[in-house]
């Protein structure tokens, strides 16, 4: 293991270890406070950083941050780790490779071709060593497009994950929130329920009144409903209709099997979910959720901070080649981020580092009552994440989740986005929103219908 | 004066959930009272958190029923170290660690379930919900034969303490009630976690998970049902977690009659 030292005036700062000078260049948040892994001050955290600008990316090659023979990610990392596509920086330190990302010769194609040839920890290094407006300005450029029913990530568009949770799986409840949902343009990422429980027969049924809705509608989105992939697999046994594969995900072996899952359970979910054939216009179909903080949390992150920890599962949500993943960044709560800035900085690294790496990446712009945030901290995020170039945000009513309990971007909340940014819906989404006269977007202006749409105006008619 | 907003034609969705749903917009944004009822929901729930644990009031209404508790603490000294180190309230403090260990040694023998109540991040949840549910339970484990133990009352809690309380008492599962991080709508969420074989270090996969107990969410009767089939499905196959899942099949809410599960408004069969 290599050790590193950094002189600035008249002091030398010396670190153990690749994974030493990149915890202590991580900018300050609390769970690499608590995990007892961050900079001892700001002096320390810059050096480390300069340290950091000076290491060769090469040397990411030879020096594991957590052990090969160890851990499985480590493993997939390295022997998934594609050295042509390296070729073009290879030469390069972690600092050259933010110049370079920052030039005219990162764009669109270059950035894509790079991707597999990154490797997490090599995208984590250059995040910490960036301003908020660098991370905004790279991940601008690069664009993940996937499609199953829909088409993700396309430039000038916004998804948004519609998510009509009810404390009790009610289905009429459900439906509420859904109908809501869609009358204010969402939905088109997935309409994904997180449920209450964890019992098969219920998720199943929720599985089949989702698939009725999407039909009877003809609603160009996916259903998912945020179940265990081995629950999943189960329903798929079962015959039910199923969009996309649900899972958890965290960037050490330990972290995920703390979720119950391994590598190549995630392989039989995957393969479960492409025997449906279910994908009309592609078959991305896993839908995988991180965050920063869960592998500390389940006490697996082998002293490597969290923001690193948290860039390796983009490594193994891409094996997967996902439809969307989603960084759940404030969820976790203040132990981990303690605050609206912390929150803020998190989204925007675990966006950069996911496209960098070629993932299609969205965030659940969201905080919890335990936390020092509120909405004014994600109007921010938001609008940060907007300018990014986000593939999809969550829409929920109010932003109030009545399950989960926290705070998550609104149904309005992306309707400010497609105002401001003039972004649209995933473009057979904006069809079918402008078939059924909800509504249609010119220069950026959302123009909503002046009726409900019909079929609706029957469904509510039932209610009477 | 306000502003004349669009209509909401869909308002009497409202009486299906309690989601906020049918808020109307100016422009594509919220009304201001919309808008400001929003922040209040907030500032309640900021509030919840920082309630303190009443943990005498309610070690006497357990004594008024004839039930013993003991008053244990994590390891967490006060909510700020509660809020930053997670660490310290998944373990007890040296003292009720020591305290715990000197009434296992005093009633020897275990116990077939370790019942722990923490405040976590809701004492409001702890106090509104934590009589009514056990006397639900306990009406079931008793019917059953069940061992309990006394209430095991933590201050500054998490879920896992409930891992060390019942591995020093001998107990062959541990359910922990702990107040659920509060919502906007639900600042008195409680939350159910169950483990076979508890001892320190399992992690979340070793758990079942029962949650949103509270008047609005699940029921006390439905829950303590679900805690009940866990603890029988747990020692017949000897493991909790996730792979032991909830099966409970329950004619009140998960019916056999799949039009009861699917059918709803938007599944209404077409007028012509």
């Amino acid at each position: 293991m290599a050790s590193f030292s950094h002189a600035v005036g008249a002091q030398t700062y010396r670190f153990d270890s690749l994974k030493d000078v990149m915890a202590k260049a991580s900018p300050a948040r609390s769970g690499d406070f608590l995990a007892g892994v961050a900079a001892q001050n700001d002096g320390e955290r810059v050096a480390a950083q300069m340290a950091l600008a000076n290491i060769p990316l090469k040397h990411f090659l030879e020096e594991a941050l957590i052990p090969y023979e160890r851990d499985e990610v480590t493993r997939l990392i390295i022997d998934t780790h594609d050295k042509q596509a390296f070729a073009v920086v290879s030469h390069l330190t972690v600092g050259g490779l933010r110049d370079w990302l920052l030039s005219d010769a990162a764009d669109e194609h270059s950035l894509r071709a790079l991707a597999p040839g990154l490797t997490p920890e090599m995208a984590a290094a250059v995040s910490k060593i960036m301003r908020v407006q660098d991370l905004v300005l790279v991940a601008q450029k690069i664009r993940v497009v996937t499609r199953f029913r829909g088409t993700m990530g396309l430039r000038g568009r916004l998804s948004t994950r519609l998510q009509p949770n009810h404390p009790t799986d009610e289905p009429a409840g459900i439906a509420a929130s859904i109908l809501d949902g869609l009358l204010y343009g969402n939905g088109d990422a997935m309409i994904g329920i997180n449920p209450a429980t964890d019992s098969t027969a219920s998720i199943c049924a929720m599985l089949e009144m989702l698939d009725a809705i999407i039909q009877r509608y003809e609603i160009p989105t996916q259903a998912c409903v945020l179940t265990h992939v081995t629950t999943s697999i189960e329903a798929i046994n079962r015959g039910v209709p199923l969009d996309l594969v649900f899972q958890s995900i965290a960037g050490t072996e330990a972290a995920n099997a703390s979720f119950g899952i391994s590598l190549s359970v995630l392989q039989e979910g995957y393969d479960a979910g492409l025997s449906l054939k279910r994908g009309t216009l592609g078959q991305n179909l896993m839908y995988f959720e991180t965050g920063q903080g869960s592998a500390l949390s389940a006490n697996a992150h082998f002293g490597v901070d969290q923001q690193t920890c948290e860039t390796r599962a983009y490594a193994v949500a891409r094996h997967f080649k996902p439809f969307l993943v989603n960084t759940v960044v404030g969820f976790i709560g203040p132990e981990y981020l303690y605050n609206g800035k912390q929150i803020i900085r998190a989204g925007l690294e675990d966006h950069f580092c996911g496209k960098l790496l070629g993932v299609p990446m969205g965030c659940d712009i969201c905080y919890t009552n335990h936390a020092e945030a509120d909405q004014d901290d994600m109007d921010t995020l938001l609008t940060l994440l907007g300018v990014a170039g986000i593939n999809f945000i969550m829409g929920i009513p109010g932003s109030d989740d009545i399950m989960l309990n926290y705070q998550t971007t609104s149904f309005h909340d992306a309707l400010y986005a497609r105002q401001t940014l003039g972004l649209k819906p995933a473009p057979e989404f904006e069809q079918w929103l402008a078939k059924m006269g909800i509504f249609t977007q010119a220069d950026g202006k959302v123009q909503f219908g002046n009726s409900l749409p019909p079929a609706f105006r029957h469904a509510l008619a039932q209610l009477g | 004066m306000s502003l004349d907003l669009p209509d909401n034609p869909w308002l009497q969705l409202r009486r299906l959930t309690p989601a906020r749903i049918a808020l109307g917009r100016t422009g594509t944004s919220l009304p201001t009272s919309a808008q400001l009822d929003f922040q209040f929901a907030h500032a309640q729930a900021r509030d919840a958190v920082h309630l303190p644990f009443d943990h005498a009031g309610l070690s006497s209404q357990l004594a008024e029923r004839g039930r013993d508790s003991l008053l244990l603490h994590s390891a967490a000294s006060d909510r700020h170290s509660y809020l930053q180190r997670p660490d310290l309230g998944r373990r007890l403090s040296d003292e009720s660690a020591q305290s715990l260990r000197d009434y296992a040694a005093a009633n020897p023998g275990g116990v077939d379930l370790a019942v722990v109540v923490a405040d976590g991040l809701s004492a409001l949840a702890v106090h509104k919900h934590t009589l009514p549910f056990l006397t639900r339970m306990e009406e079931q484990t008793r019917a059953e034969g069940w061992s309990l133990s006394p209430v095991i009352l933590v201050e500054q809690g998490r879920v896992a303490v409930a891992d060390e309380i019942g591995q020093l008492l001998g107990a062959k599962m541990t359910v922990i009630l702990i107040g659920e991080r509060p919502g906007l709508s639900s600042p008195d969420s409680l939350g159910l976690y169950f483990t076979y074989n508890p001892k320190v270090g399992l992690n979340d996969a070793n758990r079942n998970c029962i949650s949103n107990v509270r008047l609005e969410g699940l029921s006390y009767g439905m829950a303590a049902h679900r805690l009940l089939y866990l603890m029988r499905e747990a020692c017949r196959r000897q493991l909790s977690g996730v792979n032991l899942k909830d099966e409970a099949q329950v004619q009140t809410l998960e019916s056999d009659d799949p039009d009861l599960i699917k059918g709803n408004f938007l599944l209404s069969p077409p007028s012509d």
